[in-house]
């Protein structure tokens, strides 16, 4: 009976990630293999960044001078290398668009992204960056987020796609799908060194969401240690008192 | 040597002679711990009363720095919360040991409840240490609603917005009642600023207040234990039960260990997997809040999703919630809807063994139902569910005044 | 449940130790709580050092900045003043600030880098007023032979044209001397040392 208990016990401790997977719904999307620990990535994540998305998307929580201390920079590095704008180091990743202009320009105000690793995940990133294409309209879009206000701005490192389509009828009406992208124009880099790029953007977003993580779990481990010395002398000390009674 | 300890000693002891004529340190002592007999063959459910309060300290303690530097204002919330996490020195940890405390306190307090389920805790004569403990309960889900508010993320908000609404289910006055609760024709800065000073002093006062009248009501009776009988029952000759031990040292330093092992789980999470994979910390949360985009799936956290279940199993607003309400409130009934003449599981029959795990398991399956998008099919199971967890009570009432029963023995197994 | 031979020795031991590891753990733990009430990243960065160009700062006049939320002056003296310096000596509590809060490498009389330019912390070390300038030579209501120096107007406390404080005022020592450097002959940067010193 005893173990019964111990077994329904079990029963909702399993249940708890599998509760959780089912609450990140991230959905069916190639892993990225982004790795927040490899600081080369993060540095060249980190350029790619400034280059190409800063001009739009701020990422207003991070500061520069945390870049050039986690990403083992520099601050001198970082001003010459990171920094476009009259920003001084320890000012955070702003842009120099106002909001309202940029609202006029887009139709939308280009969101931050310094919690776009939290929010939507670095596979989620990864894969975006891949998935735009030109339709033949000569319209960017792109497959994981259709229709957004946004254009490919890497299109000169990826190349251009183009959608292959598949139409079927559903229900009497003719639907049109695309099963996958085909690359129509070569880029400057080969598809295998962009998706490299990608990676290195996703791992530094998801670095971004979330600069304490590398620092964590070096001082989790720690904390885990004294902690297990700790129940261990707690253990004894139980177990001498408890010889009273038994 | 011994001349200066001895001298010391007589010191303290004039000491205590003289507090205890003005304050009754020694009293309170023997009377709570020294001298307080619990019985002897606690087991693992028996360190969560414990463990709840070690982490109702840790949010007191950690949340008194949180506010040190949050801002409970529309404009700022969202982004005073990623100070916290990134400018702040160890804000990180602050915040994180917080946002996972909110949930290992449901999770100890689920297993404190499901454990006054199995060995009967609840019953004669401790039915108000069980309607002090519901009280909390309540009072806590009031807390973490509150809080779950102040990031100003999206699930915040709209979560906040889920919640304010269901009160509009109340004829006649649901309009102007979320109106009331808002301060605003929607959810705005009065609402956080108003959630904002409920969560941080005004509840947790109360939980503290009613901490102490579940520790009083329980000291008077005394506590319960697995075999769900009566310790007071056989006594030596001094009086002291015989299945009794002080409660220091030798529950003290028990419940020590329990802690410990407590705290490497909870750093664990803390540590490697703070969102627990958007369970604890939500994806969604990580947007500010947006009043004019609905996140496409809005969900309450894990704890409230049973209950959440229940609610969207009804396809009617005011009877979903009505019958939600009634979920949570049937929970004060349990003493009195026990009639059965033993409390433990372990002596009752079968059927009890039977009803306990099929709630357990509705419970569970609720939870997890209630944080999924809710297909058609889905809605079908839950349902089912809400109609097994409701079954329960009824059957628990009828069965148990006849259900079978073992031989209770006169003293504890161990 | 008996207390029949009880390893005393061993008990008290292990309850030492659990104390001892314990109260370690505590103490670690409570050390992000207090960190955390340190200048933050974001205090650091409006805290950073600021530059001040003072190529366009005439003889006698005074600079004002916000640095760290003080006020710091920047006052270029004149030759004349820099003379007056050791005439007012006499009526000093601290003339060579001996026991005054400045960098290391901050010397003599002069009490700057560049005896032309002074960069003090303006606020009274008294009370934390901001002193007014007054740099006229002669008679002032307040002392008779004034050399020029900066009086303050909140409990009457006195220093020279080196924030030098007078005797017989309530400030207890000179007017602070901020770290600072020369980046060029004309920019100076509050808050970063001069190379080579700490």
């Amino acid at each position: 009976m005893k173990t019964m208990f111990q077994t329904l016990l079990a029963t909702a401790i399993l249940a708890l990630p599998m509760a959780a997977n089912a609450a990140g719904a991230a959905g069916a999307l190639p892993a990225s293999g982004a790795n927040v620990n490899d600081v080369g990535s993060l540095q060249r994540g980190a350029k790619l960044y400034t280059n190409y998305c800063l001009g739009c998307h701020s990422a207003e929580y991070v500061r520069y001078n945390r870049l050039a201390e986690d990403l083992e920079l520099g601050e001198d590095l970082v001003m010459k290398n990171l920094v476009f704008s009259d920003a001084k180091i320890g000012d955070p990743m702003a842009i120099a668009m106002e909001a309202d202009d940029a609202e006029r320009w887009f139709g939308k105000a280009p969101p931050d992204l310094t919690l776009i690793g939290r929010s939507r995940g670095a596979d989620w990133v990864y894969n975006y960056l891949l998935s735009f294409y030109r339709d033949e309209h000569g319209a960017w879009n792109n497959t994981v987020l259709q229709n957004a206000a946004m254009p490919h701005v890497m299109w000169k490192l990826q190349g251009i796609q183009k959608p292959i389509y598949e139409t079927h009828t559903e229900d009497g009406i003719e639907v049109r799908t695309i099963t996958h992208l085909e690359l129509e124009t070569p880029g400057t880099m080969s598809p295998a060194e962009y998706q490299d790029a990608a990676r290195d953007l996703a791992a530094f977003l998801e670095y971004t969401s979330e600069p304490a993580m590398l620092k964590r779990k070096h001082i989790g481990v720690w904390v885990m240690l004294y902690l297990a010395l700790f129940a261990l002398i707690a253990y004894l000390l139980k177990a001498e008192y408890w010889r009273d009674v038994h | 040597m011994s001349k200066p300890a001895s001298g010391l000693a007589r010191q303290a002891t004039a000491f205590m002679n003289w507090m205890d004529e003005r304050l009754p340190v020694t009293k309170f002592w023997d009377d709570h711990l020294a001298k307080y007999y619990a019985p002897k063959n606690f087991n693992f459910w028996y360190f969560m009363g414990s463990l709840a309060l070690v982490v109702l300290v840790n949010q007191i303690v950690t949340g008194i720095f949180l506010t040190m530097h949050y801002k409970p204002s529309a404009a700022e919330a969202f982004a005073s919360v990623e100070y916290i996490m990134r400018d702040v020195d160890w804000g990180w940890l602050i915040r994180y040991m917080h946002s996972t405390g909110a949930s290992f306190f449901f999770i100890v307090i689920y297993l404190h409840m499901f454990r006054s389920l199995l060995y009967g805790s609840h019953r004669k004569p401790r039915e108000m240490i069980w309607v002090f403990g519901m009280l909390l309960y309540l009072l806590l889900m009031a807390e973490a609603f509150f809080g779950y508010v102040l990031p100003w993320g999206q699930m915040s908000y709209w979560g906040a917005q889920v919640i304010i609404n269901l009160f509009g289910a109340i004829p006649a006055i649901g309009e102007p009642l979320t109106e009331w609760i808002r301060g605003d024709y929607f959810i705005s800065d009065a609402t956080l600023n108003r959630f904002f000073a409920l969560h941080v002093i005004a509840l947790p006062l109360a939980l503290c207040a009613l901490v102490v009248l579940h520790l009083t009501a329980l000291h008077e009776v005394g506590s319960n234990n697995p075999d769900g009988i009566d310790i007071k029952k056989v006594k030596d000759e001094n009086g002291v039960p015989k299945d009794g031990i002080p409660f220091h040292p030798y529950y003290t330093v028990k419940d020590l260990f329990g802690v410990a092992m407590f705290l490497m789980v909870f750093a664990f999470v803390i540590f490697f997997w703070p969102d627990a994979g958007g369970l604890f910390l939500e994806h969604d949360n990580f947007v500010p809040a947006n009043p004019l985009v609905t996140p496409e799936h809005i969900k309450p956290v894990w704890y409230f999703t049973p209950f959440y279940a229940i609610l969207k199993a009804v396809p009617d607003k005011l009877m979903g919630v009505i019958l939600m309400g009634v979920s949570v409130m049937v929970l004060f009934l349990l003493p009195w809807l026990d009639r059965s003449p033993v409390r433990s599981i372990r002596y009752k029959g079968a059927w009890y063994k039977f009803l306990v795990i099929m709630f357990a398991v509705a419970f569970v399956r609720l939870g997890m139902l209630g944080m999924a998008e809710g297909t058609p099919a889905q809605t079908i199971e839950m349902r089912v569910w809400t109609f097994v967890y409701f079954s329960f009570f009824v059957l628990l009432f009828f069965m148990s005044k006849n259900g079978k029963t073992k031989p209770v023995p006169e003293r504890v197994t161990h | 449940m008996s207390a029949d031979g009880v390893n005393k020795e061993r008990r008290r031991f292990l309850l030492a130790t659990t104390s001892a590891v314990g109260a370690v753990g505590a103490g670690l733990a409570a050390v992000p709580f207090i960190s955390s009430w340190k200048p933050s990243a974001r205090a650091q960065a409006v805290g950073a050092p600021v530059q001040v160009n003072v190529a366009k700062l005439g003889e006698g006049q005074l600079l004002k900045v916000q640095w760290r939320g003080q006020t710091i002056g920047i006052l270029r003296r004149s030759k004349k003043n820099l003379d007056d310096l050791p005439s007012v000596d006499a009526k000093l509590r601290d003339p060579m600030s001996e026991s005054s809060d400045q960098p290391a490498y901050i010397k003599g009389e002069p009490r700057a880098l560049r005896p032309e330019y002074l960069v003090v912390n303006m606020h009274c070390t008294h009370l934390g007023c901001v002193p007014t300038l007054i740099p006229q030579v002669g008679p002032q209501p307040f002392e008779a032979d004034w050399k020029g120096g900066f009086y303050c107007p909140c409990h009457k406390s006195k220093f020279d044209m080196a924030g030098r404080v007078y005797q017989g005022v309530p400030a207890p020592t000179n007017l602070v001397i901020p770290p600072y450097s020369f980046a060029d002959d004309n920019t100076i940067i509050i808050g970063v040392n001069p190379e080579g010193a700490a």
